[in-house]
């Protein structure tokens, strides 16, 4: 990682904790809507991943997607007032949190079925390959995805058919209300895909610049044609499951341990040591992502509410 | 006793787990008593083995409910979301509902397949679906679909005792309505009907959710002389048609409604059994009302306007009525 790639995850990294910390105040006054699922905590993974990719490279999440949007180049104003439901969202207010879409910036998939967006991204893959790209598909998934039937059927298949796609998970150690020992006996992640012959790496997602550095590595592999990799992402969820998630069935990290872990302020620290921003530049990048998100808030109340004669005309395309 | 829908369930489930040691409780966070509070306490009663956590499997899960009720178990298998069921179709589809038939009526699937669906909460097109008229598709499937707190407890104790896969599919926005319940909820018959208000003008058969919409519609419709009789009909498979059709040869006017949407709809099936049944009782045609045919978006007007809710009923009663040949 070189100093401005350094400073444009950060800048990254602080649009979207800005945002997320923005939308969960928004919840609890009931101007965004339905089941919010926030990244804080994960943005690390989120910027590093996703500030390597091409534009045209693709990327599919599922119901924690709001960071993963933002990261791939998504318009923050538009981002929001989906959320909020609004027209000038980015799928006109009828997708929604978990369904974030943005084709333009080849965001071309979010879901609130756990494991649904993986074979989509093999796919994606797929037509790239056909058409003789070299464009690659990424796919973030957390750790409970990997028990659906989805992830091991798209292992054996990206492995079988050599494709240019790069399964990233999260794995925050949680799925709902379980740690992942109650789903799996598999620790690792990583660990699962050998017999496939994927290549494969865990990371401390709270690091930033370590995510870059093997995402990169593993992105290059699957750039050159070499078939799928995997990359497992160990980070935490500093808020619930949900917002509104009660949240009672783990400890708490403490405020000053979260200090040291906190992906954000961790980026911080590290390139102020190599030099790479000094604290002034540090915090204009903060204070500029919070002014971002005032602007989007503000934008997106402006935008009307959809119609119900726009909900009807969306549902076929002829 | 004032209780919730929620909790009526969750004992309904504890008297089964003490009544029979074969019945346990499996599915995904369960133990922590779900997204909707209706597992809790459970495994504190009953422990880990009976009150079973699973992985995010659907496939795998309803495969092993199935095969572990066919091995002499009593599994009620929680899929959290009716839009997951799709994940679960399979097992349930083509193993357990054909389970006796293809065995020569060797084997029996004993299983409860619980699930939720509605819309109401902002929860988008995958967690808001109404899906129930695929599961009416399937012989070998019974479906129960209860609107009251008393009905989803003793028509949960029914499923539990049935020697045949049953799906009893709850309704998200009413868990948390309170409602008198009898302390002891004696099992439910499967396959039998309520009339849940009399009346000699028009009858509405209704669903789930929008039980309480017709019978709200009743109350306003009543005031200006219209006297409906609304039907829940609980259980889906098998219809107890002949509580809609002495119903209608009365009040010679039918309205079914549900929040699914019209076409391939519930709806459907009752208005053509019922049209067959009832032909020469009927005064004007069945109106239907449903969900318009898109799927559920997010955006808070919009959920609202495509909602159906009493508004909508008392449109199709007044509709039925003015279509009547003098
Ligand atoms: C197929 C399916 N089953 C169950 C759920 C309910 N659900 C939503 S999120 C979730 C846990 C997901 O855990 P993980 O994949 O680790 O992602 P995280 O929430 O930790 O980011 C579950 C069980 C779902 N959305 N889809
Ligand atoms: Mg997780």
């Amino acid at each position: 990682m070189n100093a401005d790639q350094a400073r444009s995850v950060l800048r990254t990294m602080w649009r979207i904790r800005a945002f997320e910390e923005r939308v969960g105040r928004l919840k609890r006054s009931d101007e965004v809507h339905g089941l919010i699922h926030l990244s804080i905590g994960g943005e690390g993974v989120a910027a590093a991943v996703c500030g390597q990719l091409r534009d045209n490279d693709v990327v599919y999440s599922g119901h924690r997607a709001h960071g993963h949007v933002l990261a791939k180049g998504a318009p923050m104003p538009e981002t929001m007032a989906e959320l909020m439901g609004r027209e000038g969202g980015l799928c006109r207010g009828m997708g929604g949190s978990m369904h974030l879409v943005d084709v333009a910036h080849g965001m071309l998939g979010a879901t609130g079925v756990v494991g649904g967006t993986v074979p989509a991204a093999l796919g994606s893959a797929l037509a790239a390959r056909m058409r003789g790209e070299d464009t690659v598909s990424v796919v973030f998934f957390g750790d409970g995805a990997v028990q659906a039937g989805t992830f091991a059927e798209s292992v054996n298949l990206a492995a079988l058919w050599r494709l240019p796609v790069v399964l990233v998970c999260e794995n925050n150690g949680f799925a709902e209300f379980s740690p992942r020992s109650a789903h799996t006996p598999v620790e690792r992640v990583s660990d699962l895909v050998a017999p496939w012959g994927i290549p494969a790496a865990t990371v401390d997602g709270n690091d930033a610049v370590a995510v870059w550095e093997e995402f990169g590595r593993l992105l290059a592999g699957v750039r050159a044609g070499e078939g799928p990799a995997l990359l497992e992402a160990l980070t935490h969820r500093l808020r619930g499951h949900y917002e509104g998630d009660p949240d009672r069935y783990r400890v708490a990290v403490a405020a000053e341990e979260w200090q040291e872990r906190d992906p954000v302020l961790r980026l911080e620290r590290t390139g102020l040591e190599r030099g790479w921003f000094d604290a002034d530049e540090a915090k204009a990048v903060r204070e500029a992502a919070h002014a971002e998100v005032e602007d989007a808030v503000a934008w997106a109340r402006e935008s009307p509410w959809p119609t119900p004669e726009l909900a009807s005309s969306l549902v076929y395309g002829s | 006793m004032r209780t919730t829908y929620a909790k009526a369930v969750g004992r309904a489930l504890a008297e089964a787990m003490r009544a029979d040691e074969r019945v346990l409780v499996i599915g995904e966070d369960v133990s922590a008593g779900g997204p909707f509070t209706i597992t809790s306490g459970l495994v504190e009663e009953f422990g880990v083995d009976r009150v079973r956590d699973t992985p995010i499997s659907e496939a795998a899960i309803t495969g092993i409910a199935t095969g572990a009720a066919q091995s002499g178990l009593r599994p009620v298998l929680e899929i959290m979301y009716i839009d997951f069921l799709t994940l679960a179709l399979d097992q349930l589809v083509n193993t357990a509902a054909k389970a006796r038939f293809m065995s020569g009526g060797q084997l029996s699937v004993p299983m409860v397949l619980r699930t939720q669906g509605g819309a109401g909460q902002r929860a988008g097109a995958q967690h808001s679906q109404s899906l129930e008229s695929w599961l009416c598709h399937v012989p070998g499937l019974k479906v129960v679909m209860p609107s009251r707190a008393v009905d989803a407890a003793g028509l949960l104790a029914g499923a539990i005792a049935d020697p045949d896969p049953v799906v009893v599919v709850e309704n998200k926005t009413l868990y948390f309505r309170t409602e008198e319940v009898p302390d002891a909820v004696a099992p439910a018959p499967i396959g039998r009907a309520a009339v849940l208000r009399p009346g000699r003008d028009v009858t509405v058969v209704a669903l789930s959710r929008m039980v309480h919409e017709a019978l709200a519609a009743a109350d306003e419709l009543a005031r200006e002389g219209i006297e409906v009789e609304v039907i829940d009909p609980r259980t889906l498979v098998p219809l107890d048609l002949d509580t809609i059709t002495d119903s209608v040869a009365r009040t010679n006017h039918l309205v079914v409604a549900h929040e699914a949407v019209g076409a391939g709809g519930f709806g459907a099936e009752v208005a053509a059994a019922a049209g067959h049944a009832a032909f020469d009782d009927l005064d004007a045609p069945v109106e239907r009302v449903a969900a318009p045919f898109q799927p559920i978006p997010v955006s808070p007007g919009l959920e609202d306007a495509y909602l159906p809710g009493a508004a909508d009923v008392r449109a199709a009663v007044l509709a039925v009525l003015n279509r009547s040949a003098p």
